[in-house]
C-alpha cells in the first residue's frame, strides 16, 4: 500500500512537545465524548464538572477514589516486573483471585487468631498463592517455550471457575438461607483503616518505591531488564535465564496475589467470584502508559481511579447509563493511549508525490 | 539529448546526472553522476554509508531523487514503484535473497512475474531452459528453493530478473555469501550477460573481485561520486584512497609466535543441532598463546557452534576443551565467570548476544561485572569508571558513557563489545566476524587491537569471511565445511585456492 504519509521512529522527544501532545490528546478527548454525549442531550460541560466533583468533591469522595486506586497501581506493578521482562502476564486477574482464595482459606479457618498474627498469614498465603499462580506458565515457558500469552489469560478462567464452584458449593454460607455467598471474615481478619482509609494505600505508596528501587537498583532487577531486551545476552553473560524469569514472575504474581488479598479483606470482606473487578486487565493499560516505571505507575493509577469513580459517580448522579459512562472512558483511553503513538514516532505528510518513500520506512 | 548521444557512440544504457538525495538532515546523495553503457559491467565502490545502495534504489524505483535526472537507454524516466523500472528492464538482485523458500524455482519465476497464473508448467520451463542455455545458468526448475545451496539460489534470483526481461542488472554485495568456486561461477555468469549486451552494476567494497571482474568503477565517498576510472588504468591503493579519503596502509602487521603449551585444546567436539545433523563432527585443535587462529567456511559450517561451545553456550555430545590442562566443556558462561577462566568472547550479532542495545556502556560494561559483586545491590560506580577508560582508551565516538550502544555507529558498537572484552585480560579470546559491516578505517583499528592482544600473549580465534583478511592477520587458518576440518593450514603458506578447495568440503592437504 503506498500512503502518502510518512511514519519514522524517533527517539528523544522534548518535555515541551511530550507535555503538548499529552495535553492536546486529553483536549481532543473531551471534544470528542462532549459530541457523544450531545447526541444523548447531555451536557458535556456538566458531565466532565461531575466527573470531577464525584472523585474529588467530599472526603468520603476521595477515599473511594483512593480505595480504586490502591489494588490498581498494585497489580500495575505487578504487571510491570512481568514486561519488563517482555513475559506477557495477562493472567493478572487469575492472579489477584488465587491470592484472594488463599488469604480467605486462612482468614474462614483461622479467624480467631489475634489480627497481628492472623492478618501477616493471610497477606504470606496470597502472595505465594498469586505467585504460584503465575510461576505455572513462567516454569513452562522456561522450561518448554510455550507461548505465556494464551497460557497466562486461560489461567484466569480456571481460577475464577474454581472460585465460583466453591461459592455456590462447599464454602457456600450456610447462614445464608440457599443465597450463594462465602461467609464474611471474621472482625480479625479485615485491614485496619489509616486517616479514614485503609491501610493499603500505605502497602501502595511502600510497594512503589520498593519496586522501583528493585527494578533499577539490584542486580536480579537488572537481570531482569537483560533477559526482557535480549535473552542471548542475557545467557551470553552467564545469566541463568529459566531461574531469572521464574524467580521474576513469582515476584509479579505475588503482588498481585497481594492485592486479591487487600480486596477481598478491606473492601469485600469475604470471597467473591467477582473481587478481581478487572483490575488484573485494566493494570496492562496503565503499566504501558507508565512505561513500565514504577514511580509513574503510581500518578497513572490515581489518574485512572479517579476515572473511574468520576464515571461511576455520574451514572448514579446523572442518571446516565453506565454505557454512556463506559463511553467517555474509552475515548479517553483511547486518545491518550493514541498519543503514545505519536510520542515515539514522527508522522509528516509527504504527499503522494514521494509516497513510494514511505513504503521503504515501514520496512 | 542528440550532443550526448554523439559525444558517445553508444547510448548509455544508464545515466544518471546530478542525483541529490536526503533523509532528513541525512545527505546520503549529493549531486552523483553514474553512466553504465551496454555491454559492461560496472562497480559501485564505496564504504558502509557512501550512498550506494540510495543510488541503486533510486535506479530500482524505491525512493525517488529529491533533484538530477535519470536515463535508461537515452530515456527520461521518472520512476514510481519498483514496477515501473522492472518494465524498463532493470532487475535488481538484493543480498538477501527475496524468494520462496517452500516453492519451487519455476514457482518463484513465476510469482509476481505478471503472467497468468495457470501458465503451463512446459511453456515456462521451455522459456527457462531458454534462458539458461543463453547465459549459462544452471537451475532445475521443480527444486524447493529450500533444498537449495546459496550459489543456486543466487542463480535462481538472476534467472528471475532476466526471465521478467531485464537488461540492466544491479547486484547488491553478490558475492557476501559464496565460496571462491561459486564466485567463480558467478563471475562467469555475469562476464556471460556482458556478453549478450547486459549492463551490470556491482555493488560491492571487496577490492580483488573489483578488480578482476569491472570494466569501469565509480567511487562514492559521504555521498559524493569521486570519480569514475577505467579498471585496467588503476589499482588497488588509488581506490582504497578514493574510498576513504586518505592513504592506508594495508598492510596487517603480524608477529611471529612461539608453540608453547597450548592455552586451549579442543579434543573430538561434537554437537548435534536440531535436526540432528551434527553442526560439529569431531572438531579438535590447539590454541597456542600469542597466535591468531583463523577460521575459514562457508556461513554455517559451524563456525557458530564452535565459538558458543568453547563460550559455554552451546551443549556439546561429546568431546572435550581443555583450557590451561583443565576440561571445560559443559560448564556454563556462568561457571566460567566464577571460575575466574579468563576467555573473551565478540559473538557475531552483537547486540542480539554480547551488548543490549537499548541500554547505555555502563550497563553493558556492568553485564560482565555484576556477577562477581556481593550483595543485592548493582554497583554502577567502578563500571562507570571502566567505560570512560575504555572509550577513551579504544577512541570510542559517543556523546557519552550514558549513550544507548544501539545509536553508535557499528564501528564503536564493535569498539565497545571489544573494549570490556579486553580490559578484563582475557587469555583466549574468541572473535566471530569482528569486522564485518565495518569500513575499512574502523577494520584496521580492530586489527591492530587484536594484535596489541596477540602481543600480550592472548591467544585468539578470528572467525572471518574475507579470505585477504585471514591470510593476512592469522598465523594458521583453521577450515571447516559443514562441521568438519577439512584443513589446518599455515596462512604464510598457503594460497586462497587452496582455503576454497577446502571450504568446499575437499580432503587432504592438513598440516
Amino acid at each position: 500500500m503506498i500512503s502518502p504519509i510518512k511514519v519514522t521512529k524517533r527517539d528523544n522527544v522534548p518535555r515541551k512537545q511530550t507535555a503538548f501532545i499529552l495535553t492536546l490528546s486529553i483536549v481532543l478527548a473531551l471534544v470528542f465524548s462532549g459530541i457523544v454525549l450531545l447526541f444523548f442531550e447531555l451536557n458535556p460541560l456538566k458531565v466532565f464538572g461531575t466527573i470531577v466533583t464525584g472523585a474529588l468533591g467530599t472526603p468520603m469522595r476521595i477515599e473511594q477514589t483512593l480505595i480504586k486506586a490502591i489494588p490498581l497501581t498494585i497489580a500495575s506493578l505487578g504487571i510491570l516486573v512481568a514486561f519488563k521482562m517482555k513475559f506477557w502476564n495477562i493472567g493478572g486477574e487469575g492472579q489477584i483471585m488465587m491470592g484472594a482464595l488463599c488469604a480467605s482459606y486462612v482468614a474462614l479457618n483461622y479467624g480467631h487468631l489475634p489480627p497481628n498474627v492472623l492478618l501477616p498469614l493471610m497477606a504470606v498465603a496470597s502472595v505465594a498463592g498469586g505467585g504460584i499462580w503465575a510461576l505455572i506458565p513462567a516454569i513452562f515457558k522456561a522450561k518448554l517455550g510455550t507461548n505465556e500469552t494464551i497460557f497466562t489469560l486461560m489461567m484466569n478462567y480456571i481460577i475464577i471457575k474454581i472460585v465460583m464452584y466453591l461459592q455456590y458449593g462447599p464454602w457456600k454460607d450456610p447462614a445464608s438461607k440457599g443465597f450463594p455467598k462465602i461467609p464474611g471474615f471474621s472482625e480479625n481478619a479485615i485491614l485496619p483503616e489509616v486517616f479514614g482509609v485503609h491501610i493499603g494505600w500505605i502497602f501502595m505508596i511502600l510497594l512503589t518505591i520498593a519496586i522501583f528501587l528493585f527494578m533499577g537498583y539490584t542486580k536480579k532487577g537488572y537481570e531482569i531488564t537483560v533477559v526482557g531486551e535480549s535473552i542471548g545476552t542475557a545467557r551470553y553473560a552467564g545469566m541463568n535465564v529459566p531461574a531469572i524469569i521464574m524467580v521474576a514472575m513469582f515476584i509479579s504474581g505475588g503482588l498481585l496475589g497481594f492485592v486479591g488479598f487487600v480486596q477481598a479483606s478491606a473492601i469485600e470482606k469475604t470471597l467473591t467470584w467477582g473481587l478481581s473487578a478487572n483490575y488484573g486487565f485494566t493494570a496492562i493499560i496503565t503499566s504501558w502508559l507508565a512505561r513500565l516505571n514504577a514511580i509513574t505507575t503510581l500518578f497513572v493509577c490515581l489518574a485512572f481511579a479517579l476515572l473511574l469513580q468520576g464515571a461511576s459517580y455520574i451514572q448514579l448522579s446523572m442518571n446516565v447509563p453506565s454505557s454512556i459512562a463506559d463511553v467517555v472512558q474509552g475515548v479517553i483511553l483511547f486518545f491518550v493511549l493514541g498519543s503514545d503513538f505519536f510520542l515515539r514516532y514522527r508522522v509528516q505528510w509527504v504527499g503522494l508525490k514521494n509516497a513510494a518513500e514511505a513504503r521503504v520506512y515501514h520496512d | 539529448m542528440a550532443a550526448e548521444q554523439d559525444s558517445v557512440n553508444v547510448t548509455p544504457a544508464i545515466e544518471m546526472r546530478g542525483i541529490s538525495k536526503a533523509f532528513g538532515s541525512v545527505v546520503a546523495n549529493n549531486d552523483i553522476n553514474l553512466t553504465v553503457l551496454p555491454g559492461e559491467i560496472h562497480a559501485l565502490l564505496g564504504e558502509n554509508g557512501a550512498g550506494k545502495s540510495t543510488l541503486m534504489n533510486m535506479l530500482s524505483g524505491i525512493y525517488r531523487p529529491d533533484s538530477g535526472s535519470v536515463f535508461v537507454q537515452g530515456e527520461e524516466v521518472h520512476f514510481a514503484s519498483p514496477k515501473e523500472s522492472i518494465a524498463k528492464g532493470i532487475g535488481m538482485i538484493h543480498q538477501h535473497f527475496k524468494l520462496v523458500d517452500v516453492m519451487t524455482a519455476r514457482d518463484n519465476i513465476n510469482l509476481g512475474s505478471g503472467e497468468g497464473f495457470f501458465l503451463s508448467n512446459k511453456k515456462l520451463d521451455h522459456r527457462i531452459r531458454e534462458l539458461s542455455d543463453r547465459y549459462g545458468l544452471d537451475v532445475n526448475p521443480g527444486k524447493k528453493v529450500y533444498e537449495m545451496s546459496v550459489g543456486e539460489k543466487q542463480t535462481l534470483e538472476i534467472l528471475k530478473v532476466l526471465y521478467r526481461g531485464a537488461r540492466i542488472l544491479i547486484m547488491d554485495e553478490p558475492t557476501a555469501v559464496l565460496t571462491p568456486q561459486e564466485i567463480d561461477r558467478l563471475f562467469a555468469i555475469v562476464r556471460n550477460m556482458k556478453n549478450e549486451g547486459c549492463a551490470i552494476i556491482i555493488i560491492t567494497h571487496k577490492l580483488g573481485e573489483v578488480m578482476e571482474i569491472s570494466d569501469r568503477i565509480t567511487v562514492l565517498r559521504k555521498g559524493e561520486s569521486i570519480g569514475t576510472l577505467e579498471t585496467m588504468k588503476t589499482d588497488a591503493a588509488t581506490l582504497i584512497e578514493m574510498m576513504v579519503g586518505r592513504r592506508v596502509d594495508l598492510s596487517i602487521r603480524r608477529e611471529t609466535f612461539k608453540h608453547e603449551e597450548p592455552l586451549l585444546k579442543l579434543d573430538g567436539v561434537t554437537v548435534i543441532d536440531k535436526d540432528k545433523k551434527a553442526a560439529l563432527d569431531l572438531v579438535g585443535f590447539d590454541l597456542f598463546p600469542g597466535e591468531i587462529l583463523g577460521i575459514a567456511g562457508v556461513a554455517g559450517s559451524g563456525q557458530k557452534e564452535l565459538c558458543e561451545t568453547i563460550a559455554g553456550l552451546q551443549h556439546a555430545e561429546k568431546g572435550r576443551i581443555f583450557f590451561e590442562g583443565s576440561n571445560i566443556l559443559g560448564k556454563s558462561p556462568r561457571d566460567i565467570i566464577r571460575l575466574g577462566i579468563r576467555m573473551g568472547f565478540i559473538p557475531e550479532d552483537r547486540l542480539g548476544m554480547g551488548l543490549v542495545g537499548s541500554m547505555d556502556i555502563v550497563h553493558n560494561i556492568i553485564l560482565k561485572e555484576y556477577q562477581s559483586q556481593r550483595g543485592i545491590v548493582l554497583h554502577r560506580g567502578p563500571s562507570a569508571e571502566k567505560a570512560r577508560r575504555i572509550v577513551e582508551r579504544l577512541d570510542i565516538l559517543t556523546p557519552s558513557i550514558y549513550t544507548p550502544v544501539a545509536r553508535l555507529s557499528g564501528g564503536n558498537i564493535q569498539k565497545v563489545l571489544l573494549g570490556r572484552e579486553i580490559d578484563s585480560s582475557p587469555k583466549v579470546l574468541i572473535t566471530a566476524y569482528p569486522v564485518r559491516g565495518l569500513d575499512i578505517g574502523a577494520s584496521y583499528r580492530i586489527y591492530d587491537l587484536l594484535n596489541e592482544q596477540k602481543e600480550l600473549g592472548v591467544g585468539i580465534i578470528f572467525v572471518g569471511e574475507d579470505l585477504d583478511v585471514l591470510l593476512g592477520l592469522c598465523d594458521r587458518i583453521l577450515v571447516l565445511s559443514c562441521g568438519r576440518i577439512t584443513g589446518m593450514l599455515n596462512a604464510r603458506l598457503t594460497t586462497k585456492e587452496e582455503i576454497g578447495y577446502l571450504m568446499a568440503g575437499g580432503q587432504g592437504a592438513a598440516s
